[in-house]
């Protein structure tokens, strides 16, 4: 029955663990992978198969999905994994994608998706291979400070270096918070929905997972001529050069200048030390390494090397490598007003020991911040802190807290912004969107809608905060602004199930995907593509909506239209109208 | 002259592996099997990469443990495997101190570079270079 798929290749192998009976298998899946291809597509089956609706995503029925997609293995900057689940932090579809070298290492050990069931009766971490599934005992890795010390760790008690990814949780992910994350090689994240809270739920430490094997071409006289196209586009030209020099951060700087760049809670969209916590300014005095995933030349991680001195100990110092990117130097810079770098990099590196998504937990410490600012809550919440804009001392405790979650008040921030603004007052400027926390980017109504309703709530979803700065609201329609960010999702859908990072979408074109799939063997053309797109989409928003979600219930905090936005004014009805434009096309037409 | 892998910088080093992923590809296969050469990181990522190859000595040691010659010396220096003589014992993988030695376990013989240089051509940031012997013995210490 293989239309699409190449005979041979390992894609639509599928690895069942089940973490309460500690057993594992693998199924081929050729019905997922033919009609869902693989990533985003392929995962979104595999959860409706697995997810029942209305439970508990941190009880042992939520399932952990990874997948990854056809082109991985065989091209560059086929580089990400997705991550799909019920997410403990809005309630409905966790997804969330990181690279690493997660993507290559899962292909390599040959699988296109592994599917984590149960829970676990003590702690523990699972090594994956080409043959096996070990279930390693981590009663003893529980409760460590740091999640570099877990990696460490991990790191020294495997096998295949170079071949391998570790992901692992730190202390958030044990104790569930809403927002913890997945910690991949280090400095890669599935950051946003909570997975390190699923993680924690089902008491698993860590995954590392390796493998090598070689990937059959049918033609590959023009698999290597459409590997040096999609190569040298990469290396050659300006398309990945943003990425390639001063890395996700030289957003900083220019979305500050047309007044975008979120600032102390969204009170304003200019932050008057942006040049400061720049791309460039970052470069000059801290960029220790640049790092890549896995099969891609670009390199865009960018690591800070950090030198602090110990207070009171002379002669004592520590050199951190901090890895930093445009989301965290919003989140925990310019939103929380913290205009050193040198104290930026400390709070990015503080949620990294402590396993968590550092954008929804810079939200959650901006919104503290105006709550405390305007008296609706007071130094008996916050534990004596004085979470004022710039404060990074008080903001380092307060994450800790966030974890440690020593009184109510964190107990709910532990739980997110709209949670703890549902208890505390301050909707008005909690700024999450559909229980998510923003991302950096106060552009207008696109970028806010791309938040609303991108099936993860994500600015990657539908990249709003671009089509902003290219269209005024006032050569505008809701109606308009809802189309464009709808077709650009769709064909998102197609990227993230081929697993090609989303940063190359200008190298990955419509055209340059049909050859590579080709090349390779694969059968998928053109329509196919753009079927697979909507299709993904729809099944998302329909997961979503069986879980819970509804279109019309969505919160809009006020905020959003007192700061002016580049694009210009406008209202919570142009909004409304937006939503439910988007929520009429989204969904099948019966 | 004969040519060689050398490592120029290894600090330049971002661990992309595109250079093992081009190994495989001289084959006309996706994947990372049956690569030349290797690039993990020097213990976590903080610390950077290392990066192995065969740099092909003059006196290999993994030719002189070899019981049935079946690595041979090539002119100049660096080895070739006649693998219809390898009975796969392995002790040229123990001898190279850098692991620049390979396995193929499917057919249970070592992988070692035939020092084509494609690799070389697939690193965006000049780690690798593919050079005349005596040149390279010259340039690096």
């Amino acid at each position: 029955m293989s239309l699409h798929l190449i005979p041979g290749d390992p894609l639509p192998r599928v690895l069942y663990i089940d973490l309460t009976r500690l057993r594992f298998w693998v199924q081929e899946r050729p019905d997922i992978f033919e009609s869902g291809m693989g990533g985003a597509g392929a995962a979104i089956h595999l959860l409706e198969e697995e997810c029942p609706a209305g439970c508990d995503p941190l009880a042992p029925e939520n399932p952990i999905i990874f997948a990854v997609g056809p082109l991985v293995g065989y091209y560059p900057l086929a580089s990400k994994t997705v991550a799909m689940f019920k997410s403990p932090h809005t309630g409905n579809l966790g997804e969330s994608h990181a690279g690493g070298r997660s993507a290559v290492a899962l292909r390599m050990a040959g699988y296109g998706a592994l599917v984590i069931r149960g829970r676990s009766q003590r702690p523990l971490y699972l090594e994956i291979d080409e043959n096996n599934v070990h279930f390693r005992d981590a009663s003893a890795l529980w409760g460590l400070r740091s999640s570099y010390t877990a990696g460490a760790v991990l790191r020294q008690n495997s096998t295949g270096s170079g071949y391998r990814t570790i992901l692992r949780i730190g202390r958030a992910g044990e104790r569930m918070v809403s927002y913890a994350c997945v910690i991949s090689e280090t400095y890669r994240h599935f950051g946003r929905l909570g997975l390190g809270a699923v993680f924690g739920s089902k008491q698993l430490k860590g995954l590392i997972i390796g493998g090598k094997r070689s990937l059959e071409a049918t033609d590959k006289k023009a698999y290597r001529a459409v590997y040096d196209e999609i190569y040298r586009a990469a290396t050659q030209t300006d398309v990945m050069k943003k990425y390639h020099q001063l890395g996700t951060p030289v957003n900083v700087e220019p979305l500050n200048a047309i007044g975008a760049l979120p600032t102390r809670n969204v009170q304003s969209g200019r932050f008057e030390h942006a040049d400061a916590i720049s791309g460039e300014a970052l470069a000059a005095g801290y960029l220790g390494r640049r790092v890549a995933c896995a099969h891609c030349p670009v390199a865009c991680i960018h690591l800070a090397a950090l030198r602090l001195p110990y207070p009171n100990d002379p002669y004592f110092f520590k050199t951190a490598m901090i890895g930093y990117d445009h989301e965290p130097i919003y989140a925990v810079g310019s939103m929380l007003g913290i205009g050193d770098p040198a104290l930026v990099l400390q709070v990015i590196d503080e949620c990294e020991v402590q396993g968590l998504d550092v954008i929804s937990s810079g939200v959650a410490l901006a919104w503290a911040s105006e709550a405390l600012e305007k008296g609706l809550i007071g130094e008996k919440e916050t534990g004596g802190l004085a979470l004022r804009w710039g404060e990074a001392e008080a903001y380092l405790q307060a994450i800790r807290n966030i974890v440690l979650q020593p009184n109510d008040f964190y107990r709910a921030l532990a739980k997110g912004t709209e949670h703890a603004a549902s208890i505390y007052g301050g909707s008005d400027f909690a700024m999450s969107f559909g229980g998510n926390e923003m991302a950096g980017y106060h552009t207008g109504p696109g970028g806010y809608l791309g938040y609303l309703t991108g099936a993860r709530h994500s600015h990657l979803d539908s990249a709003g905060y671009s089509l902003d700065q290219k269209t005024p609201v006032s050569s505008t329609t809701p109606e308009e602004i809802a189309a464009a960010l709808l077709k650009e999702e769709r064909w998102r859908q197609v990227l993230t199930s081929l697993s090609v990072c989303l940063f190359a979408r200008g190298i990955y074109t419509p055209d340059v995907v049909t050859r590579a799939l080709q090349a390779a063997g694969f059968g998928w053309g053109c329509a196919d593509l753009e079927q697979m797109g909507s299709e993904t989409l729809q099944r998302k928003n329909a997961f979503k909506q069986r879980q819970g979600f509804d279109f019309s219930n969505l919160r809009l905090p006020r905020r959003i239209f007192e700061t002016p936005a580049p694009a210009g004014e406008f209202d919570e009805a142009f909004m409304r109208r937006a939503i439910a434009s988007f929520a009429e096309h989204v969904n099948p037409q019966r | 002259m004969p040519k060689r892998l050398s490592v120029i910088d290894v600090e330049r080093c971002v661990g992309c592996q595109s250079c093992m992923f081009a190994c495989t590809r001289r084959l006309g296969k996706g994947g990372l099997e049956g690569a030349c050469l290797h690039v993990r990181s020097a213990g976590g990522i903080r610390k950077g990469f290392v990066v192995v190859v065969c740099r092909a000595c003059p006196d290999p040691p993994c030719a002189r443990v070899c019981p049935t010659d079946a690595l041979e010396v090539r002119s100049g220096s660096g080895v070739r495997l006649r693998a219809e003589r390898c009975i796969g014992c392995g002790n040229c993988v123990k001898a190279c101190p850098f692991g620049a030695m390979f396995w193929d376990d499917e057919n249970n013989k070592p992988l070692v570079c035939v020092y084509c240089g494609y690799c070389a051509d697939y690193c965006p940031y000049e780690v690798l270079a593919h050079e005349e012997i005596a040149a390279s013995v010259e340039a690096t210490p």
